[in-house]
């Protein structure tokens, strides 16, 4: 499988009122043909933003990049101009956001929209600009008729309306689809209809995805890989199936005991300490204060990723040994 | 002993749709749902949107007026009270909403918060006051450095504390969670959950649960309630109906909701069809449109609950039907 | 005892940090706004000058009225800094007294109009029904009018002089903040602090009161400051007409109709008034800008 989407020691700040926010502090993921990877953290763990960086969309006096690449099928996307991103966007790359309704003209049929981003960016007449975009509405499970195209965004609901999104970033047949928060805004049983269209996608069009949840299940139904973040940074990497049964990283580990599933109230485990404040956040790994298996490199050096098996890889000196390489200590639970 | 009987509670709200008189609407928001809360228990009320769980607890709260229906607490009957007599029983009764942000005054200060009820119902000295609002912060991990800071300087979670601790003030026997968690990150939910369930312990207190997220409902409720489109499918035990959910609606609930246990990938189901509107609810059966086992009697009339084991369900399949199959499987 | 005020002190910082670091803040934010400073200046000095009219104005006896018609029409010189007018009273004696009652009017007029808009505003759109609507459809009827005519109306109904214009303005003017605070309440009753006052038992007047009232105040104080202006306009204008402040007082419209026969040849009788007028209402203005970038949610942290 090649690689699709490379991100490599990504680090990016931006200005606010307080000061410089240290928003991402070395972010690594990669994305292959047809996969579908989960980008999974709490709030603030810089999750969206590496979506939003990875297709130019930070405003750019404020948010600077101040290291690491970003390559699509081999270019350099940090290297290119606002013209080139805004041809990339849509033709290869596609985003979906949280809330439908905010990502919607209000005032603009539906058809109209996705006729719009379809003409901008495949330069096609309107006969063919209008058949795409029915084939558009059929793949993601809309009523393919120009009943659906004359209607506006507040007449669907809102699973619907994140089928027009979605319809919407499918139309130019971009290889690789972000979709940031998908479902959270939908009811359950929508969610799982929408999560249903995303594997559906991916087996019937090839398009690889980015899913950006901070829903840990979200991530274990759908995704192929799991990247978990905290604090700007990718602390573990893996197989979805391997991550969530072996994980090796504190984080992961203390995130997967803190969920409900399965458990009573008073079996939760919580993790103490509150989120680092990235304005000055901690020294070495971002995450040893609040850290069980703290060492005394912890605080000093940024752990690297290593890998511990099979395509698994992770950030952390207790989990890898001292040196950097895997050792045979005991897999935690 | 049963703290809160609701019987039949009915709420319709009508909203204009245009112009003139005409063109008014009806909601339906809640259509003859009957529960009991068991004093010390959490009762947890599940759906998705607009299936009238938060209606039903406004309802409880008289936040909001019911169109029918009794709802007695603590074995007073609360629709006949004049309202100097409901403020007095609903003493009792208190809430934690979901936002913590928007559930507390963004101008006051957490002192001022959580005397609020006090200065309200009970007839204290400043000195007094200040002693009693410190215990309460400190029942819920709070101390005397927050007492004079405004919400917008804390986090969610720590808001959320602060409203658990205001509703504790009055030493209710009843407390009403609505979403409480859904607005907090995984980490700071499972502290709340963990405090709430201490509390429960601690001060005896009794739950209304209102939530959409299964997972902490699964965690935190003796007895569950599921509501589609106002009404109540299913209700019983809720390690019953979790082990072995009889509705299809509520079969369909729970395998839509995606576990996080890798030895659980791919057992999420997915349920066609859109929640239709409370404006003009389906006949019969509110859920027959997405029900796949669908009869010709659930489109002509509404089921009655009707006993199986421990549980009520509302629904006109026979008892020993097999349900489990609702739903089709997620392609992976 | 010098202990005892020392700990009471310190106290009430404790108690009150939030707010006292509110402030600052707030008070940092506005001093960025240099044109609001400058606002801020003029009016401080005009207010000051008001205060301290008789002590510097040069001819305070012509400033308080009285006549000196051997120096008439005479233009700006050493003698008369802003030249005399048709009475020969010295011009800037009559612009430093002048001050006096636009200042006057307006902080009062203002005051009894945010007294008496806001809390009907709140109470109406709080409960809503048939009170709300009354009170909306009253306002219609007020606001249907501009706010200038409707004052001239009651001015000559109850006859002119100031305290009659001041009642006339506030007549005129309280909709406007009720129609404001009302809409403010309408979307504040829904939200969830106040369903929980609800719960907890407080009082309809109490939430409103507290929860209500101080929450709707930014756009409030934002309106009052702009509206300082268009009041000291409204009341310039009433005078102007004859209907407000009555000769021989000094007051800066009376000047400028005094002015208007010799606007030609002897402009300075009404031109500095007017100039004063101008720069007066146009630092309200500015300073009501730079409340509304301090009071305003999204220049917040």
């Amino acid at each position: 499988m090649d690689e699709l989407l490379t991100v490599r020691g990504l680090k990016l700040q931006f200005r606010s009122m307080r000061g410089v926010v240290k928003a991402l502090d070395g972010v690594d993921i990669s994305v292959h043909d047809r996969e579908i990877l989960g980008l999974v953290g709490e709030s603030g763990c810089g999750k969206t933003i590496t979506g939003l960086a990875i297709l130019g969309l930070l405003q750019k006096p404020q948010a600077e990049i101040t290291g690491g690449e970003i390559s699509y099928r081999g270019q350099d996307l940090l290297a290119k101009s606002d013209k080139e991103m805004q041809d990339l966007r849509g033709r290869e790359i596609s985003m979906v956001f949280q809330d439908p309704l905010a990502s919607l003209n209000p005032v603009f049929q539906v058809g109209h929209q996705i006729e719009d981003v379809v003409r901008i960016h495949k330069g096609v007449s309107k006969r063919e600009s209008r058949d795409t975009t029915l084939a558009a509405l059929a793949e993601v499970g809309l009523p393919a008729t120009d009943e659906t195209m004359k209607r506006y965004p507040h007449q669907f609901s809102g699973g619907m309306r994140q089928r027009v999104c979605m319809a919407m970033a499918l139309a130019c047949g971009s290889p690789l689809l972000i979709a940031d928060e998908p479902t959270t805004a939908l009811d359950v049983t929508i969610q799982a209809q929408i999560l249903n269209l995303l594997l559906r996608l991916r087996e019937e069009l090839g398009v690889a995805q980015v899913i950006i949840t901070h829903n840990v299940g979200v991530a274990a139904q759908t995704c192929d890989r799991i990247a978990v973040m905290y604090a700007g940074s990718v602390v573990e990497e893996g197989p979805v199936v391997e991550v969530l049964s072996r994980p090796r990283h504190p984080y992961t580990i203390a995130l997967y005991e803190c969920l409900p599933h399965g458990h009573t109230a008073s079996e939760l485990r919580t993790i103490p300490g509150t989120v680092p404040d990235l304005i000055s956040p901690p020294t070495g790994c971002r995450f040893h204060p609040r850290c069980k298996h703290v060492l005394d490199v912890c605080p000093t050096t940024k752990p690297q990723p290593a890998q511990v098996a099979d395509r698994h890889w992770v950030s952390c000196f207790w989990a890898t040994g001292q040196d950097g390489a895997a050792s045979g200590h005991e897999a935690a639970p | 002993m049963s703290l809160l009987q609701v019987k039949d509670l009915t709420v319709h709200f009508h909203i204009r749709r245009g112009l003139g008189k005409k063109s008014m609407d009806t909601v339906h928001a809640v259509d003859d749902v009957t529960f009991e809360v068991v004093e010390g228990e959490t009762l947890a009320l599940v759906g998705e949107s607009g299936c009238g769980k938060s209606t039903a607890a406004r309802a409880v709260l008289q936040l909001v007026k019911p169109t029918a229906g009794t709802i007695r607490f603590l074995d007073q009957d609360l629709s006949g009270l004049s309202a100097g007599q409901r403020r007095k029983a609903m003493r009792d009764a208190q809430v934690v909403f979901q936002d913590p942000y928007s559930s507390l005054d963004p101008r006051l200060t957490v002192h001022d918060l959580v005397a609020e009820p006090l200065k309200a119902q009970a007839r204290m000295s400043a000195r007094e006051l200040e002693a009693r609002v410190l215990a309460l912060l400190e029942m819920v991990g709070l101390g005397t450095q927050h007492l004079w800071r405004r919400p917008h300087e804390f986090s969610g979670g720590q808001c959320q504390r602060i409203a658990i601790a205001r509703a504790l003030a009055l030493e209710p026997k009843l407390v009403v969670l609505d979403e409480p968690t859904s607005a907090l990150d995984v980490s700071v939910q499972a502290r709340i959950l963990v405090l709430l369930d201490d509390l429960q312990r601690r001060l005896s207190l009794t739950y209304l649960f209102i939530a959409h997220d299964l997972a902490v409902v699964e965690s935190m409720a003796h007895a569950l309630a599921v509501m589609y489109l106002g009404r109540i499918v299913e209700q019983g035990p809720a390690a019953e109906i979790f082990r072995a959910p009889r509705h299809p609606y509520t079969v369909a609930l729970l395998r839509s909701s995606p576990s996080p246990d890798p030895e659980e990938r791919g057992t999420m189901k997915v349920l066609e069809g859109d929640v239709p509107s409370a404006v003009r609810p389906p006949a019969g059966c509110r859920f027959h449109p997405r029900c796949p086992f669908r009869m010709d009697v659930c489109v002509a009339e509404c089921p009655q609950p009707h006993a199986v084991g421990e549980r009520l369900v509302a629904c006109h399949l026979p008892d020993d039907f097999d349900t489990s199959t609702t739903g089709s499987k997620v392609l992976l | 005892m010098e202990v005892a005020q020392t700990a009471r002190l310190a106290d009430w910082r404790v108690r009150h940090q939030s707010s006292i670091e509110e402030a600052r803040y707030n008070v940092r934010v506005f001093f960025k706004d240099k044109l609001a400073v400058a606002g801020l200046i003029i009016i401080v000095f005009t207010i000051v000058v008001a205060f301290i009219g008789p002590w510097i104005a040069p001819y305070p006896e012509q400033g308080r009225g009285e006549s000196n018609i051997t120096e008439r029409l005479q233009a700006p010189s050493s003698k008369h800094l802003l030249g005399t007018d048709n009475y020969g009273r010295d011009v800037l004696s009559r612009v430093i007294y002048g001050a006096r009652i636009p200042l006057l009017i307006s902080f009062v007029t203002t005051a009894a109009i945010v007294l008496i808009g806001v809390p009907i505003g709140g109470i109406a759109g709080y409960y809503g029904g048939k009170f709300d609507e009354v009170v909306m459809r009253i306002c219609d009827v007020f606001l249907a009018f501009p706010s200038l005519i409707l004052a001239i109306v009651f001015v000559a109904f109850l006859g002119p002089s100031i305290r009659n214009a001041m009642i006339a303005i506030v007549l005129s003017w309280w909709p406007w903040y009720t129609r404001l605070v009302r809409g403010m309440a309408v979307s504040l009753r829904e939200r969830p602090y106040i369903e929980a006052a609800k719960t907890m038992g407080v009082r309809d007047f109490t939430i409103i009161g507290r929860h209500i009232l101080p929450n709707s105040f930014g756009p409030v104080i934002v309106q009052m400051t702009l509206d300082i202006g268009t009041v000291i306009l409204a009341a310039a204008g009433l005078s102007f007409i004859g209907l407000g402040a009555q000769p021989p007082v000094a007051d800066w419209g009376l000047m400028i109709s005094e002015g208007r026969e010799y606007i030609l040849d002897q402009w300075w009788i009404g031109a500095f008034a007017g100039l004063a007028i101008l720069i007066l209402v146009l630092a309200f203005n500015l300073v009501g800008d730079g409340l509304r970038d301090v009071l305003d949610p999204r220049s917040k942290r």
